[in-house]
């Protein structure tokens, strides 16, 4: 059954990547959209027989490495976590297969598409089924190649095929500190597997290793190591540049690997490393840090842009630091609960935001939207359910998981944490903001677009609909119906072995008991952000205009994401292209070959011309030079009989 | 272990007979080419299938050199014919018997002049490769080792492009330096052991004050062959001139050669003389790794790129060996057989294309995907090989290599990784400049996917780097035993020399 899971997606993308030329679009599409849909029923099957069950267990396929005292397989280890991921990932990963028949119908590559997705699902599968790191690490950078292909889909582009290397070179930053950190666990416990590392590492607390010159505690600097990698792919502050990028790739692709899955992976990740990063309280410490700085940074950036795509790019950046900011206080669950709904939600509203754009003739930019709501009654709903979820309104997903996330971060009573808690409470309000604006700006006031775009905007066809329709239920009830088992009463039970919180740190439990302003405080907060918005764009629309010129300094920093990229361009790619020329034309041109083979060549040619000068030709010459070559010997055999 | 048949000698001149035929063929132009075509073709692949009765003979669990042959040379000094191999040697001999029928195809239409006696170049360079590998007597590996570079040195000059004269000659000056002194250093042993005979050779112990001499002189030979930074500047020309599938054998097999000498003499005959000078080694290797990278993304020659490239990967070779760790050594050899069919493998992907164009200027391509998609497709995996993409070969050697180096010094390690992504950022833009974007230019719109023979020459590269990615298994466990005995060895001679100097510091 878990092989089943896993594979069938990978011989969808087979078939329709080397023979979708043969068989055709259609069948191409059929084919990935049936194997996927039957991934999903099993991975269903597996997720009542493993979690609800309570029946973990792992499936060796075969070796993979094995040198030494490094020992790896391959295998498909399902336990209550991965069930989750498996969920997800096959859910939301069907939804957009099917979505995409719809959504990618006039383009000229389809079977490629279909195969590049499918693809990425098998990767991210074999990423959350992993026993060990390194296969972990194979799912982690197969996810980044199709991540890769799907935003370089429309190769034709010059932006989209620079994004797409963006995305693949910040991702491997992120990476080279995963494989230090994989080295580091080698290191201490050798072994790289889950349940080896997990049984070990309470008996590395307070062990030192040497990194770098420096003595250093081992678990906390491994974890950091780790939680590098998890920055990377799961965009946090400083390697979150390449996600809004990401945009480039064709919209289904957003939603699936840049909103509901790929960018997870880092969450998971450290959610699935629990039973390590418990022991390394200052690790913790770092990651809560990164998470309600991403969350609150993204936020404010989200604000003020203007293509749809990016504000809900910017926003999953913002709820991804809400997950990590609850795995820094230890509420592991919570943040699994948050990336569940998240899944449904953000997916939902960037397959929404794909069919606005479907209907407005491939538009992204809000400013030329306006006015259509009447005209795409069902996207418009969705995109409601959408934004109340993400926003948290009561009752729906998100209020469900961003509250329990607020309430731990206050709950765990750390410094760290008040701190994590109110960055948080100030991102609830601005998400609410940003949505209301994207709502507001992209469905009322008048049409900003000409009469040509108006007159084609048409609501999508049932193939993109229906899975919005599934995902909107997600959207919905995903909260309510989960929340018991994740973060309730029943989570001990749910959970099982596969989540470690040590004792006397269940922030959860503490979370039920906060006091009654904590838990309406996040409420408040987004009916505020909603009414602001409203206020702002809807009532006085000009307002937001009027404080963007007072503000003119703030809104310009924040309309060009920090100056982030433009700093990385001057510290990084700029003096590293300089320096590959330079040490190119200068080094081995100048200074290796000029002393070395060139050099040598050139002295030797000039000795032979010199010493070819010495042969003239004339006899009196080598009669001279004979003679003061006998003198020299007879004075030299003299001299040394004389001695 | 004696086998009745000398299976290794039989592989290591098969192709030298093969050679002579083609020699002796007479007649029309025409006849004569596309006979020496065939036959060189089909002694080299049947030499290939001689060759996989190696592995089929061979045994993992022993470390032990296998199949020997001995034979006396001249024995009144001690020197021999003495043929064998073990874990570690015995796929290099497979390597290079793979790739030269693949050279023979790759050169089957695209070099028109001198046919047979370029047939005869590859054949006699086949025969001094395996015969390299498998050479277990020092003055039968020195004339091997140095014999190997006369049909590569006549490959470049005769069939290689503009300014062919001036990097054969730079390629035979670098290599020359380094083999006078390693030919001193050989002389040196012999007049200290007796004997050339490596396994005697093993058991002598050199004096330690004397090991370092001869390590230096080794490597001086073995660093211009990996090539290590600096004197790494011959390849990049040496490349660029040769034909493609002069490239191919000397990235593929001629670049191991350096590799393998120091783990074959340098780890085990100067133990205490490797230790001493492994730091060096490391700073060699991460300044290679980390300086030809930048380089690499500057160049506008994709020949140039993927030879700097080259110097890159194999200061993870270099570094692997001197961790002197099981993953670190294993990872080194892995790494140098998966550079071997991946650099080989692009450089076919660059013959593909300058076949067509005539040109290797990156920029005069684009847009390759739109009119050659299965190019684009064969491109892709080779790229993501070399970018060291887990489930590709490249992944397994790299991983393993750093996963060695972090044993030995984390500074190492952190540094080499930066590696990994300087290599990604110069592969993915070489392939976004050829292969991605608009297809504007009409000469390359002209330019036609790959035929029936290239798409054979590929297929068997594409199946071995993704099974060695996907259960590396295959080839870890015929090495593992070689290498654990290397290191073992190489482990009681430190410490014998440690415990050496301590009681000499207490007889003090």
């Amino acid at each position: 059954m878990f092989a089943g899971i896993v594979f069938l997606p990978l011989l969808g993308a087979i078939v329709a990547g080397f023979f979708g030329r043969i068989i055709g679009d259609r069948a191409a599409q059929i084919v990935t959209c049936a194997l996927m849909l039957v991934s999903m029923l099993l991975s269903i099957l597996a997720f009542v027989d493993v979690a609800l069950g309570g029946n973990p267990r792992t499936v060796e396929l075969f070796t993979w490495i094995q040198s030494g005292a490094l020992d790896v397989s391959w295998a498909l280890k399902v336990d209550t976590l991965t069930a989750v991921m498996l969920i997800v990932v096959t859910v939301v990963s069907s939804m957009v297969h099917v979505y995409s028949v719809g959504y990618m119908s006039h383009d000229p590559a389809i079977p490629r598409f279909m195969a590049y997705l499918s693809l990425f699902t098998f990767f991210m599968l074999m990423l959350v089924t992993a026993d060990n790191l390194i296969q972990m690490f194979f799912g982690w950078e197969g996810v980044g190649l199709a991540s890769y292909l799907l935003i370089g889909f429309w190769f034709q582009k010059p932006t989209a095929n620079a994004a797409a290397i963006k995305a693949f070179l910040v991702n491997r930053v992120g990476d080279f500190g995963f494989m230090l950190g994989i080295f580091g666990c080698f290191l201490l416990f050798d072994t790289v597997n889950f349940d080896q590392l997990f049984q070990a590492a309470p008996e590395a607390v307070g062990q030192k290793i040497n990194f770098l010159g420096m003595q250093l505690d081992a678990l906390t600097t491994v974890c950091l190591l780790l939680f590098v990698g998890a920055m990377g792919k799961s965009a946090q502050f400083l390697l979150h540049t390449w996600l809004p990028d990401a945009m480039e790739g064709p919209t289904p692709v957003s939603a699936l690997i840049h909103a509901a899955t790929m960018v997870t992976a880092g969450v998971f990740m450290v959610a699935r490393l629990s039973p390590m990063f418990e022991y390394a309280p200052q690790a913790l410490m770092v990651v809560t840090f990164f998470g309600a700085i991403t969350a609150i940074f993204a936020a404010t950036v989200g604000m003020v842009q203007n293509d749809i795509k990016r504000v809900i790019a910017y926003s999953t950046c913002s709820q991804l630091g809400y997950m990590f900011f609850a795995i820094g206080v230890s509420a592991y669950s919570a943040a699994i609960f948050h990336l569940m709904t998240h899944a449904f939600f953000k997916a939902l509203l960037f397959l929404g935001a794909g069919s606005v754009i479907h209907a407005m003739s491939d538009e992204q930019d809000i400013r030329k939207m306006g006015g259509i709501w009447k005209l795409i009654p069902l996207t418009y709903g969705l995109m409601w359910i959408g934004s109340l979820a993400l926003a948290g309104v009561p009752f729906f997903a998100g209020f469900y998981s961003k509250d329990i996330i607020l309430e731990s971060a206050f709950a765990s009573g750390s410094q760290i944490g008040h701190f994590a808690f109110w960055l948080g409470i100030l991102a609830a309000f601005l998400t609410a903001f940003y949505s209301w604006r994207l709502l507001i700006l992209t469905f009322h006031g008048k049409p900003r677009a000409d009469h040509h775009v108006m007159e084609h905007v048409h609501e999508s066809p049932k193939v993109m609909t229906i899975p919005l329709i599934v995902l909107a239920l997600g959207a919905i009830f995903a909260g309510f119906v989960g929340y018991e088992a994740f973060v309730g009463d029943g989570r001990a039970e749910f959970w099982g072995a596969s989540i470690l919180v040590l004792e006397g740190k269940d922030v959860i439990e503490a979370a039920h008991h906060v006091p009654l302003w904590v838990k309406l405080l996040p409420i408040v907060v987004g009916a505020a952000g909603i009414a602001t918005a409203y206020f702002v764009y809807m009532l006085r629309p000009g307002t937001a205009d009027a404080i963007a010129e007072q503000w003119r300094p703030v809104y310009l920093f924040l309309l060009n994401k920090w100056y982030i990229d433009e700093l990385y361009d001057f510290l990084f790619v700029r003096p590293v292209r300089w320096l590959g020329r330079f040490l190119w034309k200068e080094g081995d041109g100048r200074v290796i070959d000029g002393f070395g083979p060139d050099g040598v060549a050139f002295t030797t040619r000039l000795i032979s011309q010199r010493t070819a000068l010495l042969q003239s030709g004339y006899l009196y010459h080598y009669a001279f030079a004979m003679m003061v070559g006998v003198v020299v010997l007879v004075t030299w055999y003299v001299f040394s009989r004389m001695a | 272990m004696t086998s009745s048949w000398p299976l290794l000698s039989l592989v290591t001149f098969l192709p030298l007979v093969g050679a002579l035929f083609i020699l002796v063929t007479r007649g029309e132009p025409d006849v004569v080419a596309r006979n020496a075509r065939n036959m060189a073709l089909w002694t080299s692949l049947i030499t290939f299938f001689l060759s996989l009765m190696i592995w089929a003979q061979f045994d993992n669990s022993t470390a032990e050199f296998q199949l020997v042959e001995k034979v006396e040379w001249m024995p009144e000094f001690g020197i021999g014919y003495h043929m064998g191999v073990d874990g570690i040697s015995m796929f290099f001999v497979l390597l290079s018997t793979l790739l030269t029928p693949i050279c023979v195809l790759a050169s089957w239409e695209s070099v028109k002049h001198r046919v047979k006696e370029y047939m005869i170049a590859f054949l006699v360079l086949e025969t001094m490769m395996v015969g390299m590998f498998c050479a277990l007597d020092l003055v039968l590996f020195y004339v091997f080792f140095e014999a190997v570079l006369i049909p590569m040195f006549i490959i470049i000059g005769i069939w290689g492009g503009a300014r062919r004269v001036y990097a054969a000659f730079k390629f035979f000056l670098y290599t020359l330096l380094g083999s006078v002194l390693m030919l001193l250093a050989i002389l040196a042993m012999y007049f200290d052991a007796g004997t050339t005979d490596l396994p005697t050779l093993m058991q002598h112990g050199f004096d330690a004050g004397m090991q370092y001499w001869l390590w230096l002189a080794f490597f001086a030979s073995f660093a211009v062959k990996v090539p290590m930074w600096p004197v790494h500047t011959w390849l990049p020309d040496a490349h660029v001139e040769a034909p493609t599938a002069g490239s191919v054998i000397l990235a593929g097999v001629l670049l191991k050669m350096g590799g393998y000498g120091f783990i074959r003499f340098s780890v085990p005959l100067m133990p205490e003389a490797t230790e001493f000078f492994a730091p060096l080694v490391f700073a060699l290797s991460i300044i290679a790794i980390i300086y030809t990278s930048l380089v690499a993304l500057a160049q506008e020659d994709m020949k140039k790129l993927i030879a700097y490239s080259s110097v890159a990967h194999m200061g993870f070779v270099t570094m692997g060996i001197f961790t002197l760790t099981m993953q670190g050594m294993q990872g080194a050899i892995f790494q140098m057989l998966s550079h071997g069919i991946v650099s080989g493998a692009l450089f076919l992907c660059v013959g593909v294309v300058y076949d067509r164009l005539h040109t290797r200027e990156i920029s005069r391509y684009g847009g390759l995907v739109n009119n050659m998609p299965r190019y684009a497709l064969v491109f892709m995996v080779f790229m993501l090989a070399s970018v060291g993409l887990p489930g590709t070969s490249g992944f397994v050697g790299e991983f393993l290599s750093l996963m060695g180096a972090f044993q030995a010094n984390t500074w190492v390690a952190f540094l080499a990784s930066t590696g990994v992504v300087l290599g990604a950022a110069y592969m993915l833009y070489l392939y976004r400049r050829m292969i991605f974007g608009t297809l504007d230019k009409d000469d390359v719109k002209a330019m036609l996917d790959l035929n029936w023979r290239e798409k054979a020459i590929f297929a068997p590269l594409i199946v071995l780097v993704l099974w060695m990615g996907i259960y590396p298994a295959t080839f870890l466990d015929v090495m593992a035993v070689s290498v654990e005995n290397l290191l073992d060895n190489y482990q009681t001679a430190i410490a014998a020399g440690q415990s050496a100097a301590s009681t000499a510091i207490a007889a003090r």
